[in-house]
């Protein structure tokens, strides 16, 4: 008797596991770290909107693969620390699926290992080429490459005839990052980096870095930062009445950055990926018809202007969309899907992934922009 | 180095100094009523500002500014009854944690109340690139504001301590508490007059500086560390000294920058302030003697 009732009960557990192994298997969990706010608000709050956007997206189609999507956006406010614990929070607690972001570079190399190690998918929103050079098994990225970003910069200037720059970039991963290709690709292109300074990513004002540039003779100012800090470098140039060219990194797509500058933005120059100037590619390129359709929606559900940064996030979600109905909801199979995944029309470019190339993007990702700011508002058009 | 860019470096260098004097006045006017540090006192700053430019969208700038600044006043009287009116005799730390308590949910409650966004005033006069020449260096006119409004404040601020009863009953009481409360001066009502004093005073100087640094809602931590070493530099309890320390330690950061890698420039603060508290902890301007007494 006692057996017996004892094998009931196993057999009522039995029962329920599988029933809650079946509720499981409708939906799939997938975690975000993103810096919502903090330094990086800029960044990580688009993201978050634009994950939440198309997450509702998918449920109210019927999810992938008729699984439910369940988001869990944690706010890292841009902590490299932060946003480790919170890792573990969704891997070992949650259980996450995959974890989309961080949205900085700092962050994700911070949490990539651990990511690795316990072999779960990391597609991150950050820019940093050592994201993904060396390959991680586990960690892939959406933004373009910081180094294609430095090409572009240094083969415009070689186009204009300047040779000497004046490099300033944020104490931050990305600023740190992308200063060191700076200073590597440099002799490449016969670019000399006459001074390199580096200030603080809450600096208020940036006139005494910029006229301590100034007093160099640099031909032309390159800034790499992807804080609201970076605004201040063309206003300090111009109010100084200095009429060099002034770069910035692809981490100065959003308009508000621009629109923090005021008149100071006018020509200011960067390369940055189609988005923010969707609405005057030619109907042909492949990337318009999906560009004008993020702009629009992310307009309608956020109230904002659309940046590049909320069209990473976009391309780390439809990229795990993809893998999951290619895959299916098995982390190993969703990873070999996504790492043979090839012509994927993205926000940033098209991607062609490949087990040596974790981002996918080639240097035909970027075009090189620059600011109109001569009317009553800013916007970005291509360079000519 | 020619002189331009020398004149260059002390222009910027006042600019931020005349700021960090303001922030570490602030700190200076609660300090002597009550003898404790207010570590929200960059949020004053942040509250000013902030509460400016959203009045803006409504008002012309003039009467944003002044209702920012009665706005900031309201919550530093506000802090002040809530928080520290109540308590009989706080410990020294005590006091320090609920200060640094208020800063964290001052903060919390604008990036509720606000967003994650950073801000700006409209420059006064002019925009973002205009600038005056000054022998060789430019000068932006908002910089002009800045250094203008803030030294009027000062004036004012000194004058309203020695000329009018109010002020000398605050002096009166940072002196000796007792003796004053024996004179008759509600002693109470004057700390909460230091608050709203010190409140409107952060706010205006948030708003006057806003078009050049912008205005987040965690803006206020740096601006309070600042002011705080420029408080320390020039001796705490001490008004010119506040003041001077501000410009001296504005002026000391803006030429490390030329000296030093910029990325020491907020390092350079820091071991100033350490080393004025190892070395002279009653400040430059500071004397020995006072700052023992206050101690017993």
């Amino acid at each position: 008797m006692r057996t017996l009732s004892r094998m009931l009960v196993l057999a009522v557990c039995l029962v329920l596991a599988a029933a809650g192994a079946a509720a499981a298997a409708d939906t799939i969990k997938v975690g975000a770290i993103l810096a919502v706010t903090g330094p990086a608000a800029f960044l990580g709050a688009p993201e978050a909107k634009t994950l939440e956007m198309l997450a509702a997206e998918t449920n109210a189609a019927g999810g992938i693969k008729g699984m439910k999507v369940e988001l869990l956006i944690k706010d890292s406010g841009g902590d490299a620390e932060k946003a480790l614990s919170l890792a573990k929070q969704l891997v070992e607690e949650e259980k996450v699926f995959a974890v989309l972001g961080p949205s900085t570079s700092g962050e994700s190399m911070k949490i990539k290992q651990y990511l690795e190690d316990n072999a779960t998918l990391l597609i991150s929103c950050a820019a940093a080429e050592a994201i993904t050079t060396p390959v991680l098994k586990w960690v892939f990225k959406t933004p373009q490459n910081d180094a294609n970003a430095v090409r572009w910069i240094f083969a415009d200037l070689k186009k204009k005839g300047l040779t000497k720059v004046g490099v300033l970039n944020s104490n931050t991963g990305f600023g740190k990052a992308g200063r060191g290709q700076l200073e590597k690709l440099a002799p490449e292109f016969g670019i000399e980096i006459v001074i390199a300074e580096e200030y603080d990513k809450a600096a208020v004002d940036l006139d005494d870095v910029v006229t301590k540039l100034k007093a160099k003779d640099v031909q032309a100012v390159v800034n790499w930062s992807i804080e609201p800090a970076q605004s201040k470098v063309p206003v300090s140039v111009r109010k100084l009445g200095w009429n060099v060219p002034v770069y910035q990194s692809h981490g100065f797509g959003n308009i508000k950055y621009a629109e923090a500058c005021g008149v100071a933005s006018n020509g200011v120059l960067f390369p940055a990926g189609r988005l923010l100037v969707a609405d005057v590619l030619p109907d042909a390129n492949p990337q318009k018809a999906l560009l004008v359709k993020y702009k629009k929606d992310y307009e309608a559900f956020a109230k904002e202007a659309a940046s590049t940064f909320g069209g990473h996030a976009y391309d780390a979600y439809t990229l795990l969309a993809k893998a999951i109905e290619v895959g299916g909801a098995d982390k190993e199979n969703a990873r070999t899907a996504l790492e043979n995944l090839k012509g994927f029309i993205g926000t940033a470019g098209i991607f062609n992934f490949s087990p040596t190339d974790h981002n996918g993007l080639g240097m035909d990702a970027f075009e090189m922009l620059t600011v109109d700011a001569n009317g009553k508002d800013c916007k970005f058009v291509l360079a000519k | 180095m020619s002189p331009e860019i020398l004149l260059q470096f002390c222009v910027a260098g006042v600019t931020y100094g005349v700021v960090y004097g303001v922030v570490a006045i602030g700190f200076t006017i609660i300090y002597n009523t009550t003898g404790i540090i207010n570590f929200a006192q960059g949020e004053f700053l942040m509250l000013g500002a902030m509460t400016a430019v959203s009045l803006h969208r409504h008002l012309p700038l003039p009467l944003a500014i002044a209702g920012a600044v009665a706005a900031t006043m309201a919550v530093g009287a506000l802090i002040e009854v809530l928080f520290i009116r109540w308590l009989h005799r706080p410990s020294v730390l005590r006091m320090i944690m609920i200060t640094i308590g208020v800063s964290i949910l001052v903060r919390e409650a604008a990036l509720h109340v606000w967003d994650e966004k950073s801000h700006a005033l409209p420059h006064f006069t002019g925009d973002a690139v205009s600038a005056l020449a000054l022998g060789g260096a430019k000068i932006s006119p908002q910089a002009l504001w800045v250094v203008g409004v803030c030294g009027v404040m000062v004036l004012a601020l000194s004058a309203f301590f020695r000329a009018t009863r109010l002020g000398r009953q605050m002096r009166a009481c940072a002196l000796n508490r007792d003796a004053a409360r024996l004179c008759g001066i509600n002693a109470r009502n004057m700390v909460t007059f230091s608050f709203v004093l010190s409140a409107g005073m952060g706010a205006l100087a948030g708003c006057v500086v806003s078009p050049i640094t912008y205005v987040q809602y965690d803006s206020g931590t740096g601006l309070a560390i600042k002011g705080f070493t420029a408080a320390i530099l020039g001796g705490l309890g001490s008004t010119a000294g506040a003041a001077a320390g501000g410009l001296v330690l504005g002026l000391l950061e803006s030429f490390s920058v030329w000296a030093l890698p910029a990325a020491y420039k907020d390092a350079v603060a820091i071991a100033i302030m350490l080393g004025v508290l190892f070395v002279r902890p009653s400040g430059i301007l500071g004397s020995a003697e006072a700052a023992r007494l206050r101690e017993h």
